[in-house]
């Protein structure tokens, strides 16, 4: 009975040992580094969080015949992880267009759009992460007149998370800075869109809209005073100013063919994230880099929520594990 | 109005119930983080966002040359369930870089390291 007794403990002590590296992380975290889920480039890091909701007011400038529309974005995002590495994200939008192409005004649902992502690299001591993903919005699934394409596409992406805190002690104000990234390819499965209509003499009319592949990049540097306060010096902030990670996202598209070459669109989006427990808040502005993007300095917020904290027993953990 | 209340009374419902979950961070410790003091401290003690389980949740402290000069383990007291502390052998001057990993109660693991510097030292 003893020896039994023995073997039980001996097993759960190496089951345990066994265990230990591998316990819940996720959350952003790499060694020391919690990366938040940033406005607008997307996070390099599977989780399970919740994105609800994201909303953006923006004035688009006029194109050809389109007209100046201001543009208002509600969008939800909802990411899970399946393993631990490897994470799936479901997310949806609702637009309202005033005015729309037609010249009026119009609203309704995006196209729905699947991501899969796989981790594939963390480094703890130099605060790195690494992920691969996949990305696809499915045509046809929204509103065509709220601006939903009826084909669909296809983002490959590369992303990536790295801290500074490997830095040098003497660079050590330094440590809080960290930057996330990706460079992602937006391609759509159909190369145009023909419009048939008839002029006023009654002859049918074609009109072809091309669809370009884009090159999308972009990069979030930020710099975070809860780093500052927990690894490098307490300062003394309030409480709620210690939880505040200022940032600026640079989101930069750039069409590659199909007369759109050279047409480079983006915003620089400065802001400023705050980092609760359960759930953070984050406000940017969206400033175009362009007058082809836009004239207008537009607004992006966000409610974010880590379903990892609030449900880690349930939602908040992966489905299987290995 | 009823539509606000649900509201109110749906995100008090969401929020409470991870009341007791939850990464842990740390949010304060003496000596603070970063800092210099005047006279050796006999102890240190850190101060996390969340309760621990006492029995996956480190503190080890070491001087310049990598050596310990804690007199581990550090334990947790029950009376604060988000406090880890650890005793210290006699300190001379210098600076000393404090080492932890904890487990939050929900089983969620950080770590992370800070230095202190005792005056007169380098």
């Amino acid at each position: 009975m003893r020896s039994r007794r023995i073997s039980v403990i001996a097993t759960t002590a190496l089951l345990t040992m066994a265990l230990w590296p591998g316990l819940a992380v996720a959350h952003g975290l790499a060694g020391k580094r919690f990366f938040p889920s940033t406005l607008t480039i997307d996070d390099p890091f599977v989780s399970d969080e919740l994105s609800l909701p994201t909303f953006l007011l923006f004035k688009t400038p006029s194109d050809g015949e389109a007209p100046s529309s201001k543009t208002a974005n509600i969008s939800g995002e909802f990411s899970k992880r399946i393993f631990p590495n490897l994470g799936l994200t479901l997310a949806g939008e609702w637009n309202n267009l005033d005015p729309a192409p037609n010249d009026r005004t119009e609203s309704g649902f995006g196209n729905l759009e699947m991501t899969l992502k796989y981790q594939f690299f963390t480094s703890p001591a130099h605060e790195t992460i690494l992920s691969a993903a996949f990305g696809w919005e499915a045509g046809g699934t929204g509103r065509k007149k709220a601006g939903a394409e009826s084909f669909d596409v296809f983002k490959p992406a590369l992303l990536f998370g790295k801290g500074m805190g490997d830095l040098p002690d003497a660079l050590a104000y330094l440590k809080p800075f960290a930057v996330t990234g990706i460079v992602e390819g937006v391609l759509p499965s159909r190369s145009g869109n023909k419009t048939y209509t008839l002029n006023d003499d009654g002859d049918l009319e074609v009109e072809i809209e091309k669809n370009p592949n884009v090159f999308h990049w972009g990069f979030a540097v930020m710099y975070s005073l809860p780093y500052l306060q927990s690894f490098v010096k307490d300062v003394g902030l309030p409480a709620i100013i210690r939880q505040l990670i200022p940032l600026v996202e640079i989101d930069i598209n750039n069409p590659l063919d199909r007369g759109f070459a050279g047409k480079t669109t983006g915003t620089v989006n400065p802001g400023i994230i705050w980092a609760g427990k359960y759930f953070q808040l984050g406000l940017e502005a969206v400033v175009p880099i362009n007058e082809r993007t836009g004239k207008v300095v537009g607004v992006r917020g966000q409610i974010h929520f880590f379903l990892d904290d609030i449900f880690p027993n349930t939602i908040g953990k992966p489905l299987f594990r290995w | 109005m009823m539509g606000l209340h649900a509201m109110l009374v749906a995100a008090a419902l969401l929020l409470g119930a991870g009341a007791a979950w939850g990464h842990a961070f740390l949010d304060r410790a003496e000596p603070r983080v970063g800092s210099t003091v005047k006279s050796p401290p006999s102890q240190i003690r850190a101060w996390f966002t969340q309760d621990l389980e006492p029995a996956f949740s480190t503190l080890e402290v070491t001087n310049q040359r990598g050596e310990r000069v804690d007199q581990g383990p550090a334990k947790v007291p029950a009376s604060s369930p988000a406090l880890l502390q650890v005793p210290l052998k006699p300190l001379s001057p210098g600076t000393y870089r404090v080492k932890w990993r904890v487990l939050s109660v929900d089983t969620h693991v950080t770590e992370g390291d800070f230095t202190f510097r005792v005056e007169g030292g380098p």
